[in-house]
């Protein structure tokens, strides 16, 4: 397992955050985490990344307690691709990517020759590689995201923590990045991310981890665990789950409707 | 594929060299200019013969064609003003650029976390008491560490993310020492005192001595070491905490680094100098138009161009009128049209 979640409970001051949260997830997991605003998704992803402390508990990265490794072995275990978001300096794509090697090269050091012909693989295989040299304020979102989860390739950790890969992204490029996620899903990767929209668990994660008022409500196949029940409690909406045809696949597909208003 | 990457790049290394011709030629033309004119091949040997004899140790001795008072000119009042104007130029300028990156806001100053409105006060005190040339340095540069000190403590102790809190502290610990200001220049005495230390507000290198530029260079010169040094890894306090955590940085300690290090040569710069504006706000931005926004070419270019940029204008101060104009004056004056021309153009930026 490359993520051990092991009874860990959050608090910040008297206010509990996290109660009791345990789970893993291995290579090949594409595991969307679910749960309404404030539900401590940040915070869970704050101990998985060893900068928040757990109350009790440990989380575990390739077996060994994060809150023994200093800041670049942790950067060897499990990367992080925040939500896409506006830069206030206009680096070139390749410029960012190559923010990835950071924990691989001395404090005085810049990435060499190999690091750059690196990067332009992960931006290759991301399908960017022509916006190498463009600047990340003239690309569109989905394109940034996308520079960012290559950035997260170079720095070679098998873990992939995502905060909402597709928060501001239209919904072509929604499901271009998406696309590229699940892909890497395939290759091996043991990917984590937040989502505010069950459909996405539904059309391309094979695991759901559900959190409500900081505990576990579900952890399975999405088909298995997400019922309308499930997330009519998680969201406080009527939700119907149905399914759907697209592209010759079946699809499960969730609904919001008004709760008194139900059949 | 690494053809067309290397064909899309603009060429760096040519703007390089042609920045460091243009700093050359300054560098020299700032010798032969002012009343007392040294021809430029004297001037050539008179430096020839002082590297020569500095380099080993006294004992090469090239004979001397030139006068006197031509040796005292270039050696004793022009070498020192010179330099003095590029180490400036360059200080306030990385300083800029580390900060701008730090902050994450393009529109910060070396000044914004109080080193200039410290070390401006300090100046004014030390005029008030009535202290000598070397007391007013002295108490500049200590009140400009001491007020950047000040704001990092307070920051400290806030609640709030530490990049805000810097700033806030940063602005706090500046306005304050603003009015402190304000306060002395409303005691001093209207004959001569408040003259002489409105004169040192506005910035000038006329009475800068060998002595200065030496006191100045070495705080400039240990706080540029670690920026150049250093200057990949700046690039990755341009991104958020989390970010920069999770990509393996301890960002607080690379921070504290930049901090002091840009603290230090601002410090320095102001307590030789004076205030003057506009050199750390700008320098870097026409870099980044020119050289793109990766540190890595940042740090080198803001140095250059810095140090080219003050000392084209100290020249200017020097030669336009009789009396010297403030430097603090004629940066602006020279400086706001080329930037509004470079924003017109759109810059190196434009198609990328």
């Amino acid at each position: 397992m490359s993520v051990e979640v092991k009874g860990v409970s959050f608090s910040y001051g008297s206010v509990d955050v996290l109660h009791d949260v345990s789970f893993s997830a291995g290579p090949g997991d594409l595991m969307a985490v679910l749960g309404p605003n404030g539900v401590g998704k940040s915070t869970l992803f704050g101990c998985l990344l060893g900068y928040l402390r757990p109350r009790t508990g440990q989380v575990l990265l390739g077996g060994r307690d994060v809150q023994t490794l200093s800041g670049a072995e942790i950067a060897r275990e499990i990367a992080y691709i925040p939500q896409s978001a506006p830069v206030t300096y206009n680096y070139t794509v390749l410029d960012t990517v190559l923010m990835g090697v950071t924990h691989q090269i001395g404090i005085f050091s810049a990435p060499k020759q190999k690091h750059i012909d690196k990067a332009m693989a992960a931006l290759e295989s991301l399908g960017i590689a022509h916006l190498a040299q463009r600047g990340a304020q003239k690309i569109s979102g989905g394109e940034r995201q996308l520079a960012l989860l290559a950035r997260a390739l170079v720095q070679d950790a098998r873990v992939l923590l995502m905060d909402e890969p597709t928060a501001n992204l239209d919904y072509g490029n929604s499901f271009r990045v998406m696309q590229r996620i699940q892909a890497l899903g395939g290759a091996g990767y043991t990917v984590i991310f937040s989502t505010h929209e069950p459909n996405q668990a539904f059309r391309y994660a094979n695991r759901v981890l559900a959190l409500s008022g900081g505990c576990v409500a579900a952890d399975g196949r999405p088909d298995a665990v997400l019922t309308g029940e499930l997330l009519s409690e998680l969201y406080g909406v009527g939700v119907a789950v149905q399914s759907a045809q697209a592209g010759g696949e079946q699809f499960r597909v969730s609904i919001p409707f008004e709760k008194e208003a139900r059949p | 594929m690494k053809k067309t990457i290397e064909q899309s790049t603009p060429r760096y290394g040519r703007r390089f060299a042609l920045l460091g011709l243009l700093f050359a030629a300054v560098f020299l033309l700032s010798f032969i200019l002012g009343r007392y004119s040294v021809p430029l091949g004297t001037t050539l040997r008179i430096l020839w013969a002082r590297l020569a004899a500095l380099c080993t140790f006294g004992r090469a001795v090239v004979a001397q064609t030139w006068t006197e008072t031509e040796g005292a000119v270039v050696l004793n009042i022009r070498l020192p003003r010179i330099l003095c104007a590029v180490l400036v130029g360059a200080a306030l300028s990385t300083a800029g650029a580390s900060y701008q990156g730090m902050f994450r806001n393009p529109m910060v100053s070396p000044d914004l976390m109080g080193a200039s409105t410290g070390a401006g006060f300090g100046a004014a005190l030390a005029i008030l008491l009535g202290a000598g040339y070397w007391g007013i340095t002295l108490t500049a540069f200590c009140f400009g560490l001491a007020a950047v000190a000040l704001a990092y403590l307070v920051s400290r102790f806030s609640r709030l993310n530490a990049t805000l809190a810097l700033v806030l502290a940063g602005v706090m610990i500046s306005s304050l020492f603003s009015a402190c200001t304000s306060f002395v220049k409303l005691v001093a005495d209207t004959q001569d005192q408040l003259p002489a230390i409105t004169y040192w507000l506005m910035g000038s290198l006329s009475s800068v001595k060998a002595e200065d530029t030496a006191f100045a260079a070495v705080p400039i010169l240990i706080g540029l070491i670690p920026l150049v040094l250093l200057r990949w890894r700046i690039n990755l306090l341009t991104v958020s905490e989390a970010e920069a955590r999770s990509l393996g940085l301890r960002s607080g300690r690379l921070r504290l680094t930049v901090i002091l290090a840009a603290t230090l040569v601002t410090s320095a710069s102001v307590s030789v100098s004076g205030m003057i504006g506009w050199v750390g706000l700008v320098i870097p931005h026409f870099c980044r138009m020119l050289f793109g926004y990766d540190y890595r070419r940042l740090i080198p270019a803001s140095i250059l161009m810095g140090g080219t940029f003050l000392l084209l204008v100290d020249d200017l101060a020097r030669i336009v009128t009789s009396s010297e104009i403030p430097l603090g004056i004629l940066t602006s004056f020279v400086g706001a049209p080329v930037f509004v021309w470079l924003i017109l153009q759109g810059g190196a930026d434009r198609e990328r």
